[in-house]
Parts: C-alpha cells; sequence; structure tokens
C-alpha cells in the first residue's frame, strides 16, 4: 500500500518529522565540521556557550532572533496564499527606507514613543511598495512571483546604492550612510528584560523590535487562522481551482498577502536600523531575509513555530560567532552551510523520511 | 576613430562577461526545458568555480581543474534531482538551500585550507587558460575597422570561450534534431505522455540535469581560473541569477539565449566603462542603473509588454507517476 494517503497524527508531523529533519542537517554539518579536522561536538559546545551563556550572548542571540522572526513571518503568510517570496530580503532593505526616513525627520522634535509607530508603519510601507510590482506581476499578468522577486531583490539594491553612496550620504563622510539618528529616533535597549533572569544585557543591542516582532506573531495568527481574509488565503494556498468556485478573487488575495509580507519584511529594519545601529547603513539587511525562507520551513509556518526556528537562527548566528574567535579555522559562514542544510532538509526533502516514518507508526499503533 | 576604440574595448569586454551568463544560462535552458526549475545555478557556478581553482592548483592542469568543476557541479545537480526527482521536493527549496550551501561551503573549506579569509592560493600559470591569439591577428591588424574587431573582440580569448559559443549551436540541435533532445522538451511539456511511450520521466529528468551540472560545470571554472586566476569568496556575485534572468529573457531558446547574454554582458561593460564618466546633454548616469538594466528588462519582459515569455508547461511541479 502507498504510504502517502496516511494519515499521522499531528505530533509527528509537526514536532517529530521536524526535529528528525534538523537532526539530519546537523548531522551533515557536524561532518563538514570533522572533515575540517575539528571536533563537531566541542563545536556545538562553544557555540551553545557563546550564544546562551552569558546575558550579553542571549541578548545578540534574541537580536538576531527579532529580524528572523520578521522574516519569517513575511515568508509565511506568503507561503499560506500559495505565494514563494523570495524577496524579503530587499523589501526589508527597502523597509529600512522607510523607517530611516521616519526617524530621521522626527528624531529632533518628538520622543521614540512617537517616532515608533510612524516607523513603523513607514517601514511597512516601504517594504510593501517593494512587494507590490511582484504581486501585481503575478496577480494580473501571470508572471511568476519567484523569478520577480529575486529581480526586485537586485533592483532594490541598486536603488539603495544608489541612495546610500549618493543621497542620503552625510557629506564630507566616506562611509556610505545616513546620519546617526538622535535618541528620539531610535528603540530602546531591552536591558530589564535580560535583568529579570539576573543576566546582564552589555553590548548586545536587544531593543524594542523584538516585542514589536512578537506582537506581529500574534497578530499573524490572527490573520491568517481567526479572520474570514486568512481563511480565503489558505484556500487559495491549498487549491487556487477551489478558491476559484468558491467566488475568492484571486488577483485580490494575491495582491492583500504579497502586501503584507512585504510589509512585515519591511518591519524587519526597525530592528538593526533603529534598535541597533541608529542610521542606516549599506547592506544592512545581510542576509536576514533569506534566513525568513528557513525559519519559515522549519517553523511550518506557524508564528510558533517561527518564533522557535527564529531563536534557533539566533542561536547559531550568535554561537557561530562566538564559535569563530575560538575555533579559527572554522569561519562564521559555516552558518551559512548549516542555513542551505536545513532549508535542504526541512523544505525539499521534508518527504524523505515520511515513508519509513509511515511503516514504522503502522508497526507500532499495529494498524 | 577614438570613440571606435571605445567602443571595441566595451565590446571586448562584454564577450568576456557575456560567457559565464552563456554557458550558465544554456546550463538552466535544459533543466528548465525538461520541466526542473533551477535557481540553484548560481550555487552550481560557486562551487564548480571552487573546485576548478583547488583542483588547478594542487595538480598544475587547467583540464582537470575544469574536470574537478564540472564534477561537482554535477555532483550538486545529483542532490537537486534526489530531492526534486525522487523524493518529489520543492524545486525551489531545494535551489535556494543548494546555493546557501555552495555559498558556506566554499568559504569554509578555502578557509580551512588555505587559510586565506575564503581565497583559494594564486592558481599558477599551467593551471589557468590563457589567452589564444588567433592566427592571422597581425596581419590584419592595420585593416580599418575589421582589423581592431578582430584582434581585441575575435582574438585574443580563451579556449573557454569558443567552447562556449560552440555550446549554442550544439544546444540547439541536441534540443531540436536528436532523440533525446525531443524527449527532453516533452518531458517538460506534458511528463504524464512521455511516461505513456514507456520512458522513464525521473531518468530523462535526472540526465537533464547532468546536462546542467556539465555546462554551470564550465561557467565556474571560467571565472575561477580564465578569467581569474584564484577562487574568490562569492565571486559569481548574482551571475547564476542574471543568467536565469537572460534565460527567461531569451524566452527558453539556445540562439536568443546567446544574444540576451550578449546583451547583459554589454550593459555590464558598459557599467564599468561608465563609472565616473558623463554623458553628452544627460550628464552622469549612475552606474547603479546600468546594474539593475538586466534585471529591470526581464520584469518589464515578464509583465508580457515584449512578447510573452511562456515557461515550459510541467516546470515546478513534481512528477507522481500513476501507482
Amino acid at each position: 500500500m502507498s504510504t502517502a494517503s496516511v494519515q499521522l497524527p499531528a505530533w509527528i508531523n509537526y514536532i517529530v518529522v521536524p526535529i528528525l529533519n534538523l537532526v539530519l542537517a546537523f548531522f551533515f554539518s557536524g561532518l563538514v565540521v570533522w572533515a575540517i579536522g575539528e571536533s563537531p561536538l566541542e563545536a556545538l559546545r562553544l557555540l551553545l556557550i557563546g550564544a546562551l551563556g552569558r546575558g550579553e550572548g542571549i541578548g545578540f542571540t534574541l537580536f538576531y532572533a527579532t529580524s528572523f522572526i520578521f522574516t519569517g513571518l513575511s515568508v509565511a503568510v506568503a507561503i499560506h496564499a500559495g505565494l514563494f517570496n523570495i524577496g524579503s530580503e530587499g523589501q526589508a532593505y527597502l523597509g529600512g527606507l522607510g523607517a530611516a526616513l521616519v526617524a530621521l525627520s522626527l528624531d529632533r522634535y518628538v520622543p521614540w514613543y512617537v517616532t515608533m509607530p510612524f516607523a513603523v508603519i513607514g517601514a511597512a510601507l516601504f517594504g510593501a511598495a517593494c512587494a507590490a510590482i511582484p504581486a501585481w506581476l503575478q496577480a494580473k499578468r501571470g508572471s511568476h512571483i519567484v523569478i520577480t522577486t529575486i529581480m526586485f531583490n537586485f533592483i532594490t539594491s541598486s536603488l539603495m546604492n544608489y541612495l546610500l553612496v549618493r543621497v542620503l550620504i552625510v557629506p564630507g563622510k566616506m562611509a556610505p550612510e545616513t546620519r546617526t539618528f538622535l535618541e528620539g529616533g531610535q528603540l530602546p535597549k531591552l536591558d530589564w528584560l535580560i535583568s529579570m533572569f539576573g543576566g546582564k544585557l552589555g553590548a548586545a543591542p536587544l531593543n524594542f523590535s523584538f516585542l514589536i516582532a512578537l506582537v506581529m506573531c500574534f497578530l499573524v495568527w490572527m490573520l491568517i487562522w481567526r479572520t474570514k481574509l486568512g481563511y480565503e488565503m489558505r484556500t487559495l494556498g491549498i487549491s487556487p481551482t477551489a478558491a476559484g468556485y468558491a467566488g475568492i478573487p484571486y488577483a485580490k488575495i494575491v495582491m492583500i498577502a504579497m502586501l503584507i509580507s512585504g510589509g512585515l519584511a519591511g518591519m524587519m529594519a526597525l530592528n538593526p536600523v533603529m534598535g541597533a545601529s541608529a542610521r542606516l547603513q549599506i547592506e544592512f539587511v545581510g542576509g536576514a531575509g533569506f534566513v525568513g525562507i528557513a525559519v519559515s520551513l522549519m517553523g511550518r509556518n506557524h508564528p510558533v513555530g517561527i518564533i522557535l526556528a527564529a531563536l534557533l537562527f539566533g542561536i547559531l548566528y550568535q554561537g557561530g560567532a562566538e564559535l569563530s574567535f575560538d575555533m579559527p579555522s572554522i569561519t562564521r559562514d559555516m552558518i551559512v552551510v548549516i542555513q542551505g542544510l536545513v532549508i535542504l532538509f526541512a523544505g525539499a526533502l521534508e518527504y524523505m523520511l515520511r515513508p519509513a516514518i509511515v511503516r514504522l507508526y503502522q508497526q507500532i499503533s499495529g494498524k | 576613430m577614438d570613440y571606435f576604440d571605445i567602443f571595441i574595448g566595451i565590446l571586448g569586454s562584454a564577450v568576456r562577461l557575456s560567457i559565464p551568463l552563456l554557458f550558465t544560462a544554456l546550463a538552466g535552458l535544459f533543466s528548465e526545458r525538461a520541466g526542473i526549475f533551477d535557481i540553484g545555478l548560481e550555487g552550481k557556478m560557486l562551487v564548480s568555480a571552487f573546485a576548478s581553482a583547488c583542483a588547478a592548483y594542487w595538480t598544475g592542469n587547467a583540464w582537470l581543474g575544469l574536470a574537478a568543476g564540472i564534477l561537482v557541479a554535477i555532483a550538486f545537480s545529483f542532490i537537486h534531482g534526489f530531492a526534486s526527482i525522487t523524493n518529489r521536493g520543492n524545486q525551489i527549496v531545494s535551489g535556494v538551500a543548494l546555493n546557501f550551501v555552495a555559498a558556506g561551503l566554499t568559504i569554509v573549506l578555502g578557509q580551512a585550507w588555505f587559510g586565506q579569509g575564503g581565497r583559494t592560493a594564486q592558481v599558477p600559470g599551467s593551471g589557468r587558460f590563457a589567452p589564444i591569439i588567433l592566427p592571422g591577428t597581425d596581419a590584419i591588424r592595420d585593416v580599418p575597422i575589421l582589423g581592431p574587431l578582430y584582434a581585441n573582440v575575435i582574438s585574443g580569448n580563451n579556449i573557454l570561450t569558443y567552447i562556449a559559443f560552440l555550446m549554442v549551436p550544439i544546444s540547439w540541435w541536441v534540443l531540436y534534431r536528436t532523440r533525446f533532445g525531443l524527449r527532453l522538451r516533452a518531458v517538460g511539456e506534458n511528463p504524464g505522455a512521455v511516461d505513456t511511450a514507456g520512458i522513464s520521466v525521473s531518468w530523462l529528468r535526472y540526465r537533464a540535469l547532468i546536462v546542467t551540472g556539465f555546462l554551470a560545470g564550465f561557467a565556474g571554472t571560467y571565472l575561477a581560473i580564465a578569467q581569474s586566476a584564484a577562487f574568490i569568496n562569492n565571486m559569481s556575485a548574482g551571475k547564476g541569477y542574471i543568467a536565469l534572468a537572460a534565460l527567461i529573457f531569451a524566452k527558453w531558446k539556445p540562439v536568443p539565449v546567446m544574444l540576451a547574454c550578449l546583451l547583459f554582458g554589454f550593459l555590464d561593460a558598459f557599467a564599468n566603462f561608465m563609472q565616473g564618466k558623463s554623458l553628452p546633454l544627460i550628464g552622469e548616469v549612475p552606474v547603479q542603473i546600468f546594474q539593475a538594466l538586466p534585471y529591470i528588462l526581464t520584469c518589464v519582459l515578464l509583465a508580457g509588454f515584449i512578447g510573452i515569455a511562456r515557461p515550459p508547461k510541467a516546470g515546478g511541479v513534481p512528477y507522481t507517476k500513476e501507482r
């Protein structure tokens, strides 16, 4: 009998399978570490200590996780509507422009909590704007969203390079970046959150946008599972034909889903731009948009899963940085390998283990 | 005459810049016509560049470098095939994953083996593909127009450049004049029909991916040991995606692929030339416009404003054999 049609209980689908896929990804990452001539277990130990050992490490871990929650949500919302948005990277980059413009124009006059809502809206609007054209091309002209969002990553990158090098740069300075925002344009650090657990935040840039990210997780959960719009998006994602028969307007839902997705990606910029460096810098996204793909796949496109997966990648990013100090032969780019393997096993090869698991399950449950 | 010299200079550099695009776009042509989307072209180019630089450095032989580049690219093709054909996984996700693995692995291994921050060691002259001066270059150099064109654009390239242009008619012939090509195109449009005819869809798609790896191996090798003399961090720098754009721009046909790659190569060369210069009447044009132009053009094409780009019908859909 074919194993494809067998229903597995939710705890296997949502807990056992992702963990097995993760174990496989780490096993192969370990092989790479071993091939370089270092001990994989020692590397893992150093990585965990670097990420979770001290308050500062935890602060950095949560700082990275904040960015990944935003981009993970961005990818997940699009996936629920059956769209694969590879453009989170570019949307976050343009979102940074929105946040920076708000911060630059308001920071002299008002305190941060007045600037913040406008910055959130600015970042989301610019991120959504970056997703709007690919969305329109998909909805109305049938162009493949994957290709157009890839193209827009590059177009955005060129545009932002131009703006930072020629327009926004501080006259007389060499570095292509805006001026430093005053306090009114910065998001406060979350010292109190870490000291609640007895740690010290130190130089870690964990900031208020972490809380915004958590609020967004809740809102996305509401949207996808508790609203009519979310229902329509999921229907479209599972079966476009069924959605068509049910009278769900294809073009409208595609546009809305992509705009929300782009907006969430854009908000990611709050974290590095207004939370950490207090200025708009070149290439500040640094691949977080692509990590969002891994986070969303790992987290099974559910906000809770996304938080967990974002924490995992936060640990990898922070721990990886520390690891490269302790083991100079392992560079930080090891994270990129792990990230790739996680996407491969949790995403592309997600069905590989299924037949074996189904057989095992049937044997144990005696059916 | 001055302008003409400049033009010839740009043209020569356009040809050199379009070669990796051409190999990669032709590589993508085979997999996409067989119904397998390949976002992972960028990664294949990168790993093969790394492998060829390593092999050429250790053996001092450029051809062994090429062989290593091809083998590693084919190995990556097999992973893509295993995920997207055998396990019917999402082809795009698999491609994205392989791009990350390639980007990370080349730097990690490069640092571990050479300790130069992800660069490989400088490849000696014997391990590189050197420019070939075609016969008669000196004889006709003084002929106006034709002479400089021959000397700077047609002659003086390395062997891989000529192979790249040779691959265009060969790809056309394979795709449109052989049984394998007919079946390959069929499997990209209607795999069910191919299956009904008693031909294995999986094996056919695997073979298409082997061809893809083979051609992508040339592209990476060209970057590492023909255009430069070592592997450098992330040296493909998005060329895989430009090649993908060229492939779409050419509507998945071999000869237009060549023209699209030459166009994008020309834009690149022109952007390099224009850096810091200003045009009459318009003034200084930002370099970034030229950098973004291939992507903008492709989006405009995809929007259906310059003809219609229709991808192979079964592209991106894993084939499930009837049970």
